[in-house]
């Protein structure tokens, strides 16, 4: 009996170890590489700039919709229950608040994830499983250089651009729907959002947020399909597990961050 | 020690051991290739041929024993001279391995953008030079995407050959391609390795298109070399495994019934 | 296949839009432009009680904001809080203003409110407020209120 329950913890602890342990080990050395060999994607900044197309203006669409709905529907719900409180007029603090703080950085994230984050994944693996990587190599030129160093930048500054647009047109949603439809006063929409969101305190940590998020979600991105078997199903899983990994990532990295800026206040 | 030793072989390989936890791949291999020669390393899937092949890049690095390339002993050098060393190999994989976002003609071009800093009118014209050695100048606008099988290997065989390598791989270069591709593909491997003063070295299983293109063969099986010689040699050769496999008899010491109970008893079990 | 022009083009226009976003967040979303720390001076002011202030608590006169709330200290002498208003340098009040911790709203977030002396000499940077006037507690008005009520029955009697 107690045989069994001793070999049931060692395949847990060894399925621990080699799953979670050695590649986070590993993801961590091949974050360093990245980093080392970023040198070209700076000097070489048209390579950065095409896979910022690819992952940030690509990604346009679905953050500035999301962003709007998002935006809306905080107007409607926010006012539904401000106005019990006689509070409606405070609906463009609840709303602008919301976004900048949370829905901002962590929603884009989120999108970002599922949408640039497994195309990066996707990518990279197919690149491996085809053997670009290889011949990359065999030619002497450095595929974390090239290939990943300039993904994993434009996916770091895409992503505070694309948190500030998911928050403006949030805004912007929550104007529309609780000024032009509900009839909420402009005046005091706009003028209690201003006493109430500070730069530093909200908008500036909600920019810190979106860069801890765009670097986790995107080294993530990179490492899963860098890492990624060479096989069909091989990058099918690694993509998943970007957008599983990155969201779960994002989420506990916003009660993390969140704790040490909002506390206390 | 490190300089380059004029030796009549450019690639000697030399007791190299390589395998994974799990099993021996390559064990105590022995071979030379001649500068200037075209040699097959031929078996069957599964051998090591491509190990090899690996092993010699520095891809990989062995457990055992040592590889030089023009003298230089390929597993101890740096990750710089490795490096540059590569840059005067050229590899041309199965299935071409095209970069897929980037044209026919920016593949090509991909090393000289790399590695020099020549003027890109001049790269222009040495790109073309490459695509017109393999018949395909006029498809350096396509995407590989756009290639046939034959063309994405013979557009893959112009970059290879971008810089100009003194040493040339190929990975199976015939796998999977249409008669008169396979006689092209043949052909640019022979013409290309004499007119660049190159040496070859081509991984296959073809047999026909090897004994017809190479100077010599090594024939490998279960990691070992169990037959070298020029190909008239191994046309006669004796051995049985090798008469198996450039004859293609159906059974012989590779057998055609996977291992298996006996037959009745089998048929007749409940 | 885009051009490296093309490529160019999007990813300048992205930025482009990315940016003034966040302008558009730090400018009309959030009072960046309308309070900057540069030109302002410090007083102090001491008090009882400071109730619920907090850091960067806005110091407002005739309701509009002035200044913000700096550091809040206890001083172990005197057994008060002293509290640093950091003043918009654009604004001069009389060196006999007083301040008064107010409530914005019946629950809201306090606030400095400073109402003008009449002195001809004005406040400068390290000067200290002299009139103070303490945050309402509320456990002590109710216990006030209790009181009152229990001497006026006594007074009628």
């Amino acid at each position: 009996m107690t045989g069994r329950i001793a070999e049931l913890l060692r395949a847990l602890g060894a399925r621990i170890v080699n799953n979670w342990v050695w590649r986070l080990g590993f993801a961590c050395r091949f974050l360093w590489f990245t980093l080392k060999e970023s040198g070209a994607s700076f000097r070489r900044f048209h390579l950065t700039i095409r896979e910022i197309y690819f992952t940030g203006v690509l990604s346009l669409i679905i953050i500035l919709v999301s962003g709007l709905f998002v935006g809306m529907v905080l107007g409607l719900q926010g006012y539904d229950t401000l106005v019990r409180y006689g509070s409606s007029e405070a609906l463009g603090v609840l709303v602008s608040l919301s976004l900048v703080r949370e829905l901002g950085p962590v929603v884009a994230g989120l999108l970002f994830a599922s949408r640039a984050g497994s195309a990066i994944t996707a990518e990279i693996g197919l690149m491996k499983a085809t053997e670009q990587l290889s011949a990359m190599e065999m030619m002497a030129v450095d595929p974390i250089a090239r290939v990943v160093a300039p993904r994993f930048w434009a996916g770091v500054i895409s992503m505070p651009l694309l948190a500030a647009l998911f928050s403006a047109m949030g805004v912007f949603g929550g104007y529309l729907v609780g000024v032009r439809l509900i009839g909420v006063d402009e005046g005091s929409f706009w003028s209690q959002m201003q006493a109430a969101v500070d730069f530093r305190e909200d908008v500036l940590n909600g920019v810190i947020k979106s860069l801890v998020f765009g670097v986790a979600v995107t080294w993530i991105a990179v490492y899963e399909g860098y890492d990624a078997p060479p096989t069909a199903e091989g990058v099918s899983g690694a993509t998943t597990r970007t957008v599983v990994t990155s969201s779960l990532a994002i989420l506990a990295l916003d009660f993390v961050l969140t704790a040490l800026m909002f506390r206390g206040r | 020690m490190r300089d380059a030793v004029a030796t009549s072989n450019l690639v000697e390989v030399e007791n190299v051991t390589f395998g994974y936890d799990e099993r021996q791949i390559l064990k105590n291999i022995n071979l030379v290739v001649p500068r200037g020669r075209v040699v097959a390393i031929m078996g069957l899937s599964g051998c090591g041929k491509t190990t090899l092949l690996r092993l010699i890049g520095g891809a990989l690095r062995p457990d055992q024993g040592e590889i030089r390339v023009a003298g230089r002993t390929v597993n101890r050098l740096s990750h710089d001279e490795l490096f540059a060393l590569r840059r005067k190999m050229g590899m041309l994989f199965q299935f071409g391995a095209l970069f897929t976002d980037l044209s026919s003609f920016d593949n090509v071009a991909f090393q000289m953008r790399e590695h020099t800093n020549l003027p890109e009118p001049l790269i222009r014209d040495l790109a073309l030079m490459k695509l017109q050695a393999v018949g395909l100048r006029g498809a350096a606008g396509l995407m590989p995407s756009e290639l046939s099988g034959g063309m994405a290997r013979r557009v893959a065989l112009a970059r290879s050959i971008a810089l100009d390598p003194m040493l040339m791989m190929y990975d199976e270069p015939f796998t999977g391609l249409d008669p008169i591709s396979l006689g092209v593909i043949g052909q640019l491997i022979r013409r290309l390795n004499d007119s660049l003063g190159a040496t070859s070295i081509v991984v296959t299983h073809d047999v026909a298109e090897a004994l017809d293109l190479v100077d010599y063969v090594y024939y490998m099986s279960a990691g070992k070399v169990e037959f070298h010689g020029t190909p008239d040699e191994v046309r006669r050769a004796r051995l049985a495994s090798l008469r198996q496999f450039v004859y293609g008899e159906p059974d012989g010491p590779v057998p055609f019934h996977y291992p298996a109970p006996e037959y009745r008893q089998d048929l007749l079990a409940q | 296949m885009m051009t490296r022009k093309e490529l160019d083009l999007w990813v300048g226009i992205f930025a482009v839009i990315g940016i003034g976003a966040m302008l558009f967040l730090s400018l009309k979303v959030a009072n960046l432009a309308s309070f900057s720390a540069a030109d302002s001076y410090q007083i102090s002011a001491k008090f009882d009680n400071i109730g619920g202030l907090k850091v960067r608590a806005p110091v407002k006169s005739a309701g509009v904001v002035v200044g913000r709330v700096g550091e809040i200290r206890f001083d172990n002498e005197s057994f008060e809080a002293v509290v640093a208003l950091n003043i918009d340098g654009r604004y001069k009040f009389p060196k006999d203003s007083s301040a008064k911790i107010l409530t914005s709203g019946l629950l809201g977030e306090q606030y400095i409110g400073l109402t003008a002396g009449g002195d001809s000499a004005n406040l400068k940077g390290g000067d200290t407020l002299k009139l103070t006037q303490s945050a309402v507690v509320l456990e002590n008005l109710i216990g006030q209120f209790l009181y009152n009520k229990a001497a006026e029955g006594e007074g009628k009697k």
